[in-house]
């Protein structure tokens, strides 16, 4: 049961930081040809497979007790900072992160930046498509690392990755559009529980906490998390309506 | 300078929007060893701080607006 979570956790935060970094890659692909682009998605891919391939095996060295405290307070902050997002966006307190629109300014910015080029690259796309691939897929190689780690899996957290990486190019290739259509948010939310879970059941394991029923705890830790992020969605959205109904009054 | 860019970029990356979500994970975590050392129970600490956090974040950012 805990492979199939971490398979699902890491392949769905995997697919939303694609989609992102996908977004960026097209806009500058069609606006300035796709050769650079691609070198650059290429060398950032490469750069995170090494971080990966280091930092992965060094951390299976560690003391299971340890790194899975130290995993698990990472996931918590990370979890809690998604969870945090998701919660604002879906209650209305902040906009919904619109691929479409993300991917008219990328493209807008694409067409007016200048042509220089070194080592026989159009740099501007080169750079860009780097730091975009490389930024959104550190949190990805995060993931895979301290998952599979935590769990001495690290090829199953490294699978669900490249799979959502294959799901998400074969779809923009197919589209050659942004995926505009990916409910992100309901992704990132649930996201943010499955992080915050495994974060709490590390982090509790890590300071010597006995789960009881062991690993039958996660479901009942996911129910928690979903239902009182629900709850707080909902307590938001009453309170959004309240303020400004009691502001006219 | 270059020093500061990577550390601010370890901050944002870890501790995000809010450090007092990622201070509160420290000092739930901390009280749950205190509390198993103690031979108390604690497998209920570490999801209701997480929970109570999150809430206290969310009150946080949107008493603003």
């Amino acid at each position: 049961m805990t492979s199939a979570l971490l398979f699902i956790s890491t392949f769905l935060a995997s697919g939303v930081e694609f989609v992102e970094a996908l977004t960026i890659v097209l806009a500058l692909g069609i606006t300035r040809g796709w050769r650079s682009p691609l070198v650059g998605t290429a060398a950032a891919a490469l750069t995170l497979g090494v971080i990966v391939a280091a930092l992965g095996p060094a951390l299976t060295l560690v003391p299971i007790d340890v790194l899975r405290l130290v995993v698990g307070a990472l996931l918590l902050a990370f979890g809690l900072q998604w969870l945090r997002k998701a919660i604002l966006r879906s209650s209305g307190y902040t906009a919904l992160h619109d691929e479409e629109e993300a991917f008219r300014l990328e493209t807008e910015q694409a067409r007016q930046a200048g042509a220089g080029r070194r080592a026989g690259l159009d740099w501007y796309a080169f750079t860009l498509a780097f730091k975009g691939v490389l930024l959104e897929g550190l949190e990805v190689a995060f993931i895979v690392v301290t998952f599979g780690s935590s769990e001495r899996n690290i090829p199953l957290a490294a699978l669900a990755g490249v799979s959502a990486l294959l799901l998400v190019v074969l779809a923009g290739v197919a589209l050659r559009a942004p995926l505009a259509r990916v409910p992100e948010n309901t992704i990132k939310f649930s996201v943010g529980v499955l992080l915050t879970t495994f974060g709490t059941f590390w982090g509790a394991e890590g300071t010597g906490v006995s789960w009881p029923g062991d690993e039958l705890a996660l479901p009942a830790i996911v129910a928690f998390i979903a239902l009182s992020s629900l709850a707080l969605v909902k307590l938001l959205e009453r309170r959004r309506v309240r303020i400004p109904a009691e502001a006219h009054a | 300078m270059l020093v500061a860019r990577f550390l601010r970029f370890w901050w944002t990356f870890i501790v995000g929007d809010d450090w007092r979500v990622a201070l509160g994970i420290a000092v739930a975590l901390g009280l749950s060893a205190v509390f198993v050392k103690a031979g108390v129970p604690a497998w209920w600490l570490v999801p209701l701080g997480a929970v109570l956090l999150l809430a206290d974040s969310l009150r946080r950012a949107t008493r603003a607006t």
